[in-house]
């Protein structure tokens, strides 16, 4: 891609006493996209997202948000950056409006103007004036995501956004992340450990796990390897010969896996059955995505 | 830099805590005004119906006669004649040195709460400045501004010297004005004597003098704020140490009272006199008082006072622009 990437890491490792949690993670996020970071509790999403932001040092490794060095030139880099890391913490005896006054005043380059624009831009203007104890968790992570956009990032960060949201919430968060990447021309990174979020709102998603990403690529990408089907077939050899003339065919741990189309598989296996093969187990086979995160998820003991 | 201040102010008045240690002071000067009126009384009484100006006459006539002695030292001698003109003084102007005036109380009030009243005050004030961002999560929000670390604390800093101050001047104005209304608001220029230095068991008298009594008030206050700078700085480097605000509070107050008691025990135990709550009672120095340990100056608890909250600050700052915040 020719366009310079929002965000820039490479090689980001941290260890915490002698336990290695971020081992060697490389990516790059483009203007106007969501980027999923997805991956079950523990994977070390909350560890990475706190060096990009820096709030902790990598142990080696760099970061650069618009092309700003967070280690070298942090003020820099701050400026292209709204984020919230975990919950929407934000002062509960100052009102919404002070918090965001609060925050502006520590940017020079924030219009008293700009204040009114991000009230508008998450729909907060009747209850913007109430002190933020008085809210519900869904307002503090709309003022959290307000006080993000305040300084015109060029890239935002959002550690679980939809965490303990209920469906109306959950929804809403997601159109809205959609409209700043699509609208606002944002670069978004959102982190999550659900795949089903992620498959909603992202258009590419890194899967990690236990420190390391595991995959990197387009959900579309993602989605559309087809469905499959194994195929546990006596003789092996004869029955790939003869599917390899219907359809593309590989052979993986002693078994055929071919795409799954719906029209055809009944023929594919009445051709096999009539050539005197035996077939002993026809299974589908889930898409990659699911698969992947399934694989993680399940086979994790988190420690 | 003044905007990153407005916010830590804005902060700590929201947060109500100067409010709560005004209204402490302003409690607890009237229940001092009351003791010190009782006390007054009784001096009154003791006296009986005899005029105050005729026994401070007898004073003078007293220490006239030790004066005419010829087998005083020199020193001595000098100190009399000061203690002289300081009685002729009261005598010419008409000031009853047993009747308090408000500024008599101020004197008395701070004297005795330089060493746990008035850091204590100070401390609920700091105590919270750093931890509780840590603890509210605040913290990851004001680190991912585009302002530098060290600013940011230097902002918090400079709150609390800010602070410090409003709550000296507002012990010092309540302590006026409430005192004020059962003792008059006059007395300001009552002289006093100080100047008085300890070498063992003696009391040297060589650079006694007389001062007027709002030099004095002023010079203690002066002492106070510095206590006071160096027990909020203190809190303030426990404040970036640790998440937890009543763990700060904890520590800070048993380091407090750790050193009223160690005053009343120290005197042989030498290598005390380098803690910094042994050397709190800075007024002591003013008033003539005897030194929890030989050989402590106004000089050496200043400096005291100083490396400690020199060191506090460079602690606070330097793990404050480095440490991993999670
Ligand atoms: N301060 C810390 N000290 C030691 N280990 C930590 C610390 N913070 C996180 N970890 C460990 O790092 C791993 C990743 O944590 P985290 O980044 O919070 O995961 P996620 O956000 O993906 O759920 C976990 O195994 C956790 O135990
Ligand atoms: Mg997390």
């Amino acid at each position: 891609m020719s366009r310079s990437p929002a965000l820039s890491v490479k090689n980001l490792r941290k260890s915490i006493g002698k336990k290695e949690i971020i081992k060697g993670l490389s990516f790059e996020l483009y203007p106007g996209e969501v980027f999923g970071f997805l991956g079950p509790n523990g994977a070390g999403k909350t560890t990475t997202i706190r060096m990009l932001v820096g709030l902790i040092k990598p142990t080696s490794g760099s970061v650069h948000i618009g092309g700003k060095n967070v280690q070298t030139e942090f003020g820099e880099a701050m400026k292209d950056l709204g984020c919230i890391v975990e919950n929407p913490e934000l002062y509960p005896y100052l009102t919404g409006w002070e918090n965001l006054e609060h925050f502006a005043r520590m940017d020079s380059s924030i219009p008293e103007s700009r204040l009114k624009e991000v009230v508008d831009l998450v729909d907060m203007g009747n209850r913007i004036h109430d002190r933020v104890s008085t809210y519900s968790l869904g307002m503090r992570q709309r003022l959290g995501i307000a006080q993000a956009l305040l300084g015109h990032p060029k890239l935002l960060i959002l550690d679980e956004p939809t965490n303990g949201l209920d469906p109306a919430g959950i929804r809403e968060m997601r159109e809205f992340i959609r409209f700043l990447a699509e609208k606002e021309k944002l670069c978004v990174m959102v982190s999550s450990h659900l795949l089903s979020e992620i498959q909603l709102m992202c258009d590419r998603v890194a899967i990690i796990s236990k420190g390391s990403i595991i995959r990197i690529d387009t959900v579309e990408a993602l989605l559309s390897e087809q469905e499959r089907v194994v195929w546990n077939a006596e003789p092996l050899d004869q029955a790939k010969h003869l599917l390899g003339k219907v359809t593309k065919v590989s052979e993986m741990e002693g078994k055929l896996i071919t795409l799954y189309d719906e029209d055809q598989i009944g023929n594919w296996n009445r051709l096999l059955v009539n050539a005197g093969i035996e077939v002993k187990e026809m299974r589908t086979k889930l898409p990659a995505l699911e698969d992947l995160f399934l694989e993680l998820t399940g086979g994790e003991h988190i420690d | 830099m003044t905007k990153l201040v407005h916010n830590e102010l804005l902060k700590l008045f929201r947060k109500k805590r100067l409010f709560v240690i005004i209204l402490i002071v302003a409690a607890l000067v009237p229940l001092f005004t009351y003791a010190q009126y009782q006390q007054a009384k009784t001096t009154q009484e003791k006296l009986g119906n005899a005029d105050w100006r005729t026994k401070l006459q007898q004073e003078i006539v007293d220490t006239q006669n030790r004066l005419s002695s010829s087998r005083l030292q020199d020193d001595w001698r000098k100190y009399l004649k000061i203690r002289l003109a300081q009685q002729q003084y009261y005598l010419d102007h008409d000031i009853n040195p047993q009747a308090p005036g408000a500024p008599t109380f101020m004197r008395v009030f701070v004297e005795n709460s330089i060493t746990l009243l008035l850091p204590l005050l100070v401390m609920v004030a700091a105590a919270d400045l750093v931890s509780s961002e840590a603890s509210g999560g605040t913290i990851k929000l004001l680190l991912t501004r585009p302002v530098k670390r060290w600013k940011i604390l230097l902002s918090k800093y400079i709150a609390l010297l800010l602070s410090v101050s409003f709550i000296v001047t507002a012990v010092a104005f309540l302590s006026y004005t409430i005192s004020g209304v059962v003792f008059g608001y006059g007395g300001w220029d009552m002289p006093l004597l100080t100047g008085f230095s300890t070498k063992g068991e003696e009391l040297l008298t060589d650079n006694v003098h007389l001062i007027p009594q709002w030099q004095y008030v002023l010079m203690e206050f002066g002492l106070v704020w510095f206590v006071c700078l160096v027990v909020g700085t203190l809190t303030f480097m426990l404040s970036v140490l640790l998440r937890s605000t009543a763990a700060v509070m904890g520590i800070m107050l048993a380091a407090l009272i750790a050193g009223a008691i160690l005053s009343n025990m120290v005197s042989s135990w030498e290598s005390a006199k380098y803690l910094f709550m042994v050397n709190l009672a800075l007024t002591d120095y003013i008033s003539g008082m005897a030194t929890p340990i030989e050989g402590m100056t106004l000089g050496f608890s200043l400096s005291v006072l100083l490396a400690w909250a020199a060191g506090g600050l460079i602690i606070a700052f330097a793990v404050f622009t480095k440490r991993d915040v999670y």
